[in-house]
């Protein structure tokens, strides 16, 4: 069993976002980790492996420093990964999800995961827009997923209820929450992390040029939201307080 | 930023634990103060974790003797805020462990090495006794040849697991006539007749972790469970201070940054005459005492630890890291608590356990007065 898992390295969930002096989100000096969702991605395709046979590949598309996200997932126990490095570009999720879909299109695979969305642009698109590129069936927001003799049994989250899909491999799966607990990286691992392959690509070494990967969509400006206002304490004896506060809730915050 | 001393690995390391404090220690910290002591798995948690074994080779279950690492544990285990939770897993992974490591035979290693790398098993190490603190030397616990077994007689106090201890690494005088060249370690089991826990005792901090008086009444224990050569004890104990000294001072710098940064957190939100309290110099400039204060110990304890891991000679380093690192962290401890005012004074607020933990580097390890000895002896020959 092949597994590849796309995976995204983004801002510390932690991290206090700041726009630049030019309205771009300020990175410098922010601490990346590996987005949360493909964390569950990455566990499950592990989970996978270790219930049979199989390879465990991680993919990313990132400057050099994404390689301590993939290394992350190498520590877990991934097999390889795949960094393309597309140098300095603007990327859309039409960008990344082509470059993964060629780098993927020259691999063997019977499956592909993916959180299903990023904990920073969150657009959730990108697995989906891969599966569709390399014409295979896409399942999103999966929290169960049963592999068994070339076909899944993926359960998914639809609204009030859950409904559970059968789809025959290869296919590409999106992580919902709930999928499953991920591992911390285990110490051996991380001290063989860096033994395991890490094979870095250009745009060219996939077959790609800028054109080919310029961003559809650009976005026009980035807002922070505003500042909570600080919250308000009702002084006095409590049934005053009470009633006081039963009428702000109602008159003011019109919450009751 | 990451420091130089430590790789991509290390930053990995101090990730992985950074996240297990966060969501496996951190929210139960304050239950296990009002218990007196973390809970028993929790070794076998962070066994299982590969932590206790950082600083040891995968022949017994560790990830390689990486000492960088087993540094980024403990500085990131002082984060949780509660220093007992370290001081219990440091006592056995870093204190009572290495004395079988680096001297024990091998049957001695096989039989306790890997067993305290999973955490199944907790080890202490019980030098002190009621009249024998920074006097090694003098320490009356005897052990007696019997020919394949030793009786041992006599008590140990102030030690960390004692009570719950599965081995005790006890320094014993095999040779009472010949002072520090009379010391030996055996290693004692939980269970061995003669061998009893006389009680817990109760301590200003490290409330997380179990202290206890030990005594030893004709206790017989086997010959093999000799560490090393007999009447060596004396230099193994100090060869492993380093070790012991260098994790007390990275605890005292990361305790340290710890009350600083909860201190600055407060004095942001603290009004008083109709400004925080960060907006008034004498916060400010406090603030920035202590942070200077602290990143000097750093820097010094790095350096120690630099030295100490590319195997130069590193006692004095070590000791005057251990000796300011540990004076600070009650100064800069101290001060906390002086920023958050009455409020500091109040057992609800954690900075007064970070005063009271704290208070234990300059007197626990070695006290400060002996490490101006081990720095003067170097000074003056």
């Amino acid at each position: 069993m092949k597994i590849l898992v796309c995976l995204k390295q983004t801002f510390d969930t932690e991290a206090k976002i700041t726009l630049d002096s030019n309205g771009k989100i300020e990175s410098k000096g922010v601490s990346m980790i590996m987005n949360p969702y493909d964390e569950f991605a990455v566990e499950e395709a592990l989970r996978i492996k270790e219930k049979g046979e199989g390879e465990v590949t991680v993919i990313s598309v990132g400057g050099q420093q994404t390689q301590d996200a993939l290394r992350q997932a190498l520590a877990m126990g991934a097999d390889k990964a795949v960094l393309v490095d597309p140098g300095e570009i603007e990327l859309d999720e039409f960008s990344t999800a082509t470059v993964l879909a060629k780098t993927i299109g020259g691999m063997e695979y019977d499956i592909i995961l993916g959180g299903f969305r990023a904990i920073d642009d969150g657009s959730a698109q990108v697995v989906g827009r891969v599966a569709e590129l390399l014409n295979i069936p896409v399942v999103n927001v999966v929290t169960k997923l049963e592999i068994e003799g070339g076909k899944a049994l993926a359960t998914r989250e639809v609204e009030g209820g859950s409904e559970v899909i059968e789809v025959a491999l290869p296919a590409a799966f999106t992580a919902q929450k709930g999928l499953n607990e991920p591992r911390y990286p285990s110490m051996k691992g991380i001290m063989k992390a860096k033994k395991k392959p890490m094979d870095k690509k250009t745009l060219a070494d996939v077959g790609l040029d800028e054109n080919q990967i310029a961003a559809k969509v650009k976005a026009l400006s980035f807002s922070l939201p505003e500042a909570r206002q600080a919250g308000k304490v009702i002084p006095g004896e409590a049934a005053e307080a009470a009633k006081e506060l039963a009428r702000l809730l109602r008159e003011e915050a019109k919450v009751i | 930023m990451a420091h130089w001393l430590f790789t991509e690995e290390h930053e990995l390391v101090r990730k992985t634990v950074r996240n297990w404090v966060e969501k496996e220690i951190k929210p139960y910290v304050e239950e296990w103060e009002n218990a007196g002591e973390f809970p028993r798995e929790l070794f076998a948690r962070a066994g299982e974790l590969g932590f206790l074994g950082l600083t040891y080779p995968e022949e017994y279950g560790g990830s390689g003797e990486d000492y960088l690492a087993g540094a980024v544990f403990f500085e990131e285990m002082a984060r949780c805020g509660s220093a007992g939770v370290a001081a219990g897993l440091g006592a056995s992974m870093a204190i009572a462990g290495p004395q079988i490591y680096k001297f024990g035979s091998e049957e001695l290693k096989n039989r306790f090495l890997p067993p305290t790398i999973s955490g199944k098993k907790i080890g202490a190490l019980a030098i002190t006794e009621p009249n024998a603190g920074s006097d090694v030397a003098s320490i009356q616990t005897t052990a007696r040849n019997m020919g394949d077994h030793y009786l041992v007689n006599g008590s140990k106090i102030f030690i960390t697991n004692g009570v719950r201890a599965d081995y005790v690494v006890t320094a014993v005088k095999t040779d009472p006539a010949a002072g520090h060249k009379g010391i030996s370690l055996l290693v004692i089991e939980k269970g061995t007749p003669g061998f009893t826990v006389a009680k817990k005792l109760d301590k200003l901090g490290w409330n997380t972790s179990d202290t206890g008086e030990l005594v030893f009444e004709d206790c017989r224990v086997p010959g093999e469970n000799l560490v090393g050569r007999e009447n060596m004890g004396f230099y193994y104990i100090m060869q492993n201070f380093a070790w012991e000294r260098l994790v007390m001072a990275l605890e005292a710098v990361a305790s340290a940054q710890l009350a600083i940064d909860v201190a600055a957190e407060y004095a942001r939100q603290r009004v008083q005459f109709g400004r925080p309290l960060s907006k008034f110099q004498v916060t400010r400039h406090k603030l920035a005492d202590m942070a200077s204060l602290v990143e000097t110990a750093r820097c010094l304890t790095y350096h120690a630890l630099s030295l100490y891991v590319s195997g130069r000679d590193a006692v004095t380093e070590v000791a005057m890291a251990k000796l300011y690192a540990c004076e600070i962290a009650n100064r800069v401890t101290d001060e906390a608590v002086q920023i958050h005012g009455g409020y500091g004074y109040m057992m609800e607020y954690p900075v007064q356990r970070f005063w009271r933990d704290a208070r234990i580097g300059t007197i626990g390890g070695g006290t400060s007065d002996i490490m101006k000895q081990v720095i003067a002896g170097r000074l003056i020959k």
